[in-house]
C-alpha cells in the first residue's frame, strides 16, 4: 500500500548509498526531445533494480496510450502517447506546456507533475534516489508527485491524469487535492 | 474563466500590435533574466525585450556558478538561446548597469526595466583574520574555477598547504569540497578553466573540512550534492559519530522538512561502522556544531593563514516554528590549513539610484515591483521597475526557483500593463537609443551574434582538448573574438 511504498523508499536511498556512483550516468549531449526512444533507454538504466517484464514486447511499440494532461489553469488536453515515451517528451509533441530545463536529464525539476489519481501512482515503479533527489526540489511537491521525464508511458498506464502544478496558484484551492494517505 | 483570461489575452495582443512596441529591458542573463524574458515574450505579443549583462557572455552562474561537472545541469542554456534568438529578443553583453549607463537613463529608454543582476559580492563573516593570504570567498573561487573573467588572476594557493577549510555546509560549499577532492582525470574532461585545472593537477591538498555552526539536520545542502561528494572515488569520510546524535527539535524539524531528513539520513549512513580508512586516501571531514571565530596566521610565513580557530556551539530553540540557532559555548579549537573559503552566502550589490535593503541585501518589492523605501506605511511603488531572481529574493534557491520567481514578476507586469500603467503610448527609443549612448561612449556592445562566435571559439578549442568547451577567460580574449 502507500504507505509501505515510502517506507521502502527510505530503505532504497540508504542501501545505494553505499555504492552510490560519483556521477549519475551523462546524457547532456543527447537531444532527448527529438529522439521518442531515448527516455525508455535512460529510464531503464535507473532503474536497474526494478526490472520491467515486458511481456508483450512484440506489439508495444505500435501501442498508444490515453493521457490528459491538466495544465494551470485547470485545462485538460487529451494525448495519446506511445508505450515508452516520456510524459516529457509526450507534453513537448502536443504543445502542452511542461517546462524541461534540463531536457529529461534528471537534473533540474522543472517537469514536475502531480499524478491524480492514487492508484495510477502506485502502478509506476518506484523513483531512483536520484529522481527523489530532484523531487526533494520540486515546488510545491505532493504525495504523488513525479517527475515528467521519468514517466514512461506503459500499457497499464491507460488513462493517466497528470497535472502541472502552479507556482501562482493554490492547487489545492481550485479542487485537486491529493488524496491523504 | 479560463478561457476568459486566454480571450483577454489574444484581444490585448492585438491593440498592442498596432501601435509602437512597449519596450522593456532586462538587466542580467542569468535565470532570472532569460526566465523573465521568456515569460514576458510569451505572453505579450507587441513587446520588445532586450536583455543586457555586464559581461560578453549570457546565462549568469549557469556559466560562471555551476560546477564544471555538471553539465546536465547547463543544458538550460539550450532553452534560454531560443529565447535570445526570438526576433522580439535582443542580447547585449559588455553593458554595466551602472557604470555603461546609469539606471534613470535606462528607465528614460525604455517603458519598463526588470533588474535581475544577481548576487555579486559576499555575505560577511566579520571575523578578525579575513585578510590573510589564503583565506577566499566561495564566489571568487568558484568564478575562478569556472573561468569568469574578473577572477582569473586569483591564484589561489593550493601547494603549500594539505588542508583546505571550507565555512558553510551549503551547495556551494559541497561543489568546492568536490573540486578540490575529485580526481582531476575527471575534471579534465569537463569546461572546467584551464588555469584551475592545472593548479589542481599540481594541488596538494588532501583534506578537507567542511564546517557548519549548526548540525548534521540543519546542513544546507541538498541530497544530490551530498550523495555525489560522498561518491568521490577514493574517498575517506569523517563525521564525528556524536554530532549525529538528534534531540526532540531536529526530530521535529525532519519530519516538517522531506529535504533535512534525508540529508540527515545520507549523513548518518555516510561512514560505515567499524570503518578504517586507507592509507593515502583523500579526507572530507564534516565538522559540525563549529563557528568561525577568527583566521590564524601561520607562524612560518608572515601575512598567510596558517589555520582557523573554531568555537564550539550549541543550537538553541526547540519550537517547532522557530529555527535552531547556534550559540557559541566558549569552547576553542583550532584546525590547521593553508586555505580557507568562506561559502557563507552571496549578497547583492547596490547600485545608484536604486532603492536597496542593505541589510537583506535586495532591492526591497513586493512580488516583483520595485518599492521605495522598506517601511510599510510610506511605500511607494515604482511604476515600471521591477525585479527578479537573487537581487529580488535573496541568494538562494536554484534554477527552477527562478522559473517560477518570474512568473510572479510577469504577474505584476501583466497586471500593470492591464491597468494602462505600462503603456506604449508615450513611446520610447529603446535598443536604437540605448545602443546609440553606449556607441557615444565607446562601449564595445557584445550582440548574440558576437556572443556566438565566442561560443563557437570555445567549443572549437574544447574539441582539440577533448572538453565540451575551453572557456576563454580573460576580458581581452573575450572581446578580441567578439568582434573578429
Ligand atoms: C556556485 C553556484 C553553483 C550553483 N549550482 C547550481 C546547480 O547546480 N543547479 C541549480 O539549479 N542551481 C545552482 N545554483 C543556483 C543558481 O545558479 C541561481 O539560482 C541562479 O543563477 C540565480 O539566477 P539570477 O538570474 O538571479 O542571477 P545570476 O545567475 O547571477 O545572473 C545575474 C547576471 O547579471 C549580470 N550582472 C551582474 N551585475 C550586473 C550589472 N551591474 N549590469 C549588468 N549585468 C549585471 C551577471 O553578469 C549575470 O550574468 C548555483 C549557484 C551558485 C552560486
Ligand atoms: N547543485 C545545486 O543544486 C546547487 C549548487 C550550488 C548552489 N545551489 C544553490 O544556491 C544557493 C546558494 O548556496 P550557498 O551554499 O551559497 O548558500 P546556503 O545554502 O544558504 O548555505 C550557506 C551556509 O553558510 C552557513 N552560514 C551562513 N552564515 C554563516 C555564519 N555567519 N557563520 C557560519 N556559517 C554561516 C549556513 O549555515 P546556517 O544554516 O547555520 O545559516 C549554511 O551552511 C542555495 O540555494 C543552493 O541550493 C544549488
Ligand atoms: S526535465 Fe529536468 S528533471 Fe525532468
Amino acid at each position: 500500500m502507500f504507505i509501505s511504498r515510502f517506507y521502502r523508499q527510505g530503505a532504497h536511498t540508504i542501501k545505494s548509498l553505499i555504492k552510490a556512483p560519483a556521477f549519475i550516468p551523462k546524457t547532456s549531449h543527447i537531444p532527448v526531445v527529438h529522439n521518442r526512444h531515448l527516455p525508455a533507454l535512460r529510464h531503464e538504466s535507473f532503474c536497474s533494480g526494478a526490472a520491467k517484464q515486458d511481456s508483450e514486447e512484440g506489439n508495444q511499440e505500435n501501442q498508444k496510450i490515453n493521457v490528459t494532461f491538466v495544465d494551470k489553469d485547470g485545462e485538460e488536453t487529451h494525448i495519446k502517447v506511445p508505450v515508452g515515451m516520456s510524459m516529457l517528451e509526450a507534453a513537448h509533441e502536443n504543445d502542452i506546456e511542461l517546462e524541461g530545463a534540463c531536457e529529461g536529464s534528471l537534473a533540474c525539476s522543472t517537469c514536475h507533475v502531480i499524478v491524480m489519481d492514487m492508484a495510477q501512482y502506485n502502478k509506476l515503479p518506484d523513483p531512483t534516489d536520484e529522481e527523489n533527489d530532484m523531487l526533494d526540489l520540486a515546488f510545491g511537491l505532493t504525495e504523488t508527485s513525479r517527475l515528467g521525464c521519468q514517466i514512461i508511458a506503459e500499457p497499464e498506464l491507460d488513462g493517466l491524469h497528470l497535472a502541472i502544478p502552479s507556482a501562482t496558484r493554490n492547487f489545492a484551492v481550485d479542487g485537486f487535492k491529493p488524496k491523504p494517505h | 474563466m479560463v478561457n476568459f483570461g486566454k480571450i483577454k489575452l489574444i484581444s490585448r495582443s492585438f491593440t498592442t500590435l498596432s501601435s509602437a512596441p512597449l519596450r522593456i529591458c532586462v538587466v542580467g542573463s542569468g535565470p532570472a533574466g532569460f526566465y523573465t524574458a521568456e515569460k514576458i515574450l510569451k505572453a505579450h505579443e507587441g513587446v520588445e525585450v532586450d536583455i543586457i549583462d555586464r559581461l560578453p557572455t549570457p546565462f549568469g552562474l549557469v556559466r560562471s556558478g555551476v560546477a564544471p561537472d555538471h553539465p546536465e545541469t547547463k543544458i538550460v542554456t539550450n532553452q534560454f538561446s531560443r529565447v535570445a534568438q526570438n526576433d522580439r529578443c535582443s542580447f547585449f553583453g559588455n553593458v554595466y548597469l551602472g557604470s555603461s549607463i546609469s539606471l534613470p537613463e535606462l528607465r528614460e529608454m525604455y517603458n519598463a526595466v526588470v533588474l535581475a543582476y544577481g548576487s555579486e559580492s559576499d555575505r560577511s563573516l566579520g571575523i578578525p583574520g579575513e585578510e590573510l593570504a589564503g583565506v577566499h570567498a566561495a564566489r571568487e573561487f568558484v568564478w575562478w574555477y569556472n573561468g569568469h573573467p574578473d577572477c582569473r588572476n586569483l591564484s589561489p594557493d593550493l601547494k603549500n598547504t594539505d588542508t583546505a577549510v571550507i565555512l558553510g555546509q551549503g551547495n556551494v560549499a559541497l561543489d568546492i569540497a568536490r573540486i578540490l577532492l575529485r580526481p582531476t582525470e575527471e575534471l579534465a574532461k569537463t569546461d572546467i578553466a584551464s588555469h584551475a585545472l592545472a593548479a589542481l593537477e599540481e594541488s596538494s591538498i588532501r583534506k578537507v573540512y567542511l564546517v557548519g555552526r549548526r548540525g548534521p539536520v540543519q546542513a544546507a545542502c541538498t541530497a544530490k550534492e551530498l550523495r555525489e561528494v560522498l561518491g568521490i572515488k577514493n574517498l575517506a569520510v569523517h563525521i564525528q559519530q556524536a554530532d549525529l546524535v538528534t534531540k526532540p527539535a531536529d526530530e521535529i524539524e525532519m519530519k516538517n522538512n522531506r529535504i533535512r531528513r534525508r540529508v540527515y539520513e545520507l549523513l548518518s549512513k555516510a561512514v560505515p561502522p567499524g570503518h578504517t580508512p586507507v592509507l593515502g586516501q583523500r579526507e572530507l571531514h564534516f565538522v559540525f556544531f563549529r563557528k568561525p571565530d577568527k583566521f590564524l596566521e601561520s607562524d612560518d610565513r608572515s601575512g598567510h593563514l596558517g589555520g582557523v580557530r573554531l568555537e564550539k556551539t550549541v543550537l538553541k530553540g526547540d519550537d517547532e516554528l522557530v529555527n535552531q540557532v547556534a550559540v557559541g559555548t566558549g569552547v576553542y579549537e583550532d584546525i590547521s590549513c593553508g586555505l580557507a573559503l568562506k561559502s557563507i552566502g552571496y549578497k547583492s550589490v547596490a547600485i545608484d539610484d536604486l532603492p536597496f535593503d542593505n541589510y537583506k541585501g535586495i532591492v526591497p518589492n513586493v512580488g516583483g515591483r520595485v518599492v521605495t523605501d522598506s517601511l510599510q506605511d510610506h511605500m511607494q511603488i515604482e511604476t515600471g521597475l521591477y525585479v527578479c531572481g537573487w537581487l529580488k529574493r535573496g541568494p538562494t534557491g536554484i534554477i527552477a526557483t527562478n522559473l517560477y520567481c518570474a512568473e510572479e514578476t510577469l504577474a505584476c507586469i501583466s497586471d500593470d500593463i492591464n491597468k494602462g500603467l505600462l503603456t506604449s503610448n508615450s513611446p520610447k527609443p529603446g535598443r536604437e537609443g540605448l545602443l546609440q549612448l553606449l556607441d557615444s561612449r565607446n562601449t564595445k556592445v557584445v550582440s548574440l551574434d558576437a556572443w556566438k562566435k565566442i561560443d563557437t571559439e570555445e567549443i572549437r578549442l574544447g574539441h582539440i582538448k577533448n572538453k565540451p568547451r575551453e572557456k576563454l577567460t580573460t576580458w581581452e580574449d573575450l572581446l578580441k573574438v567578439a568582434s573578429e
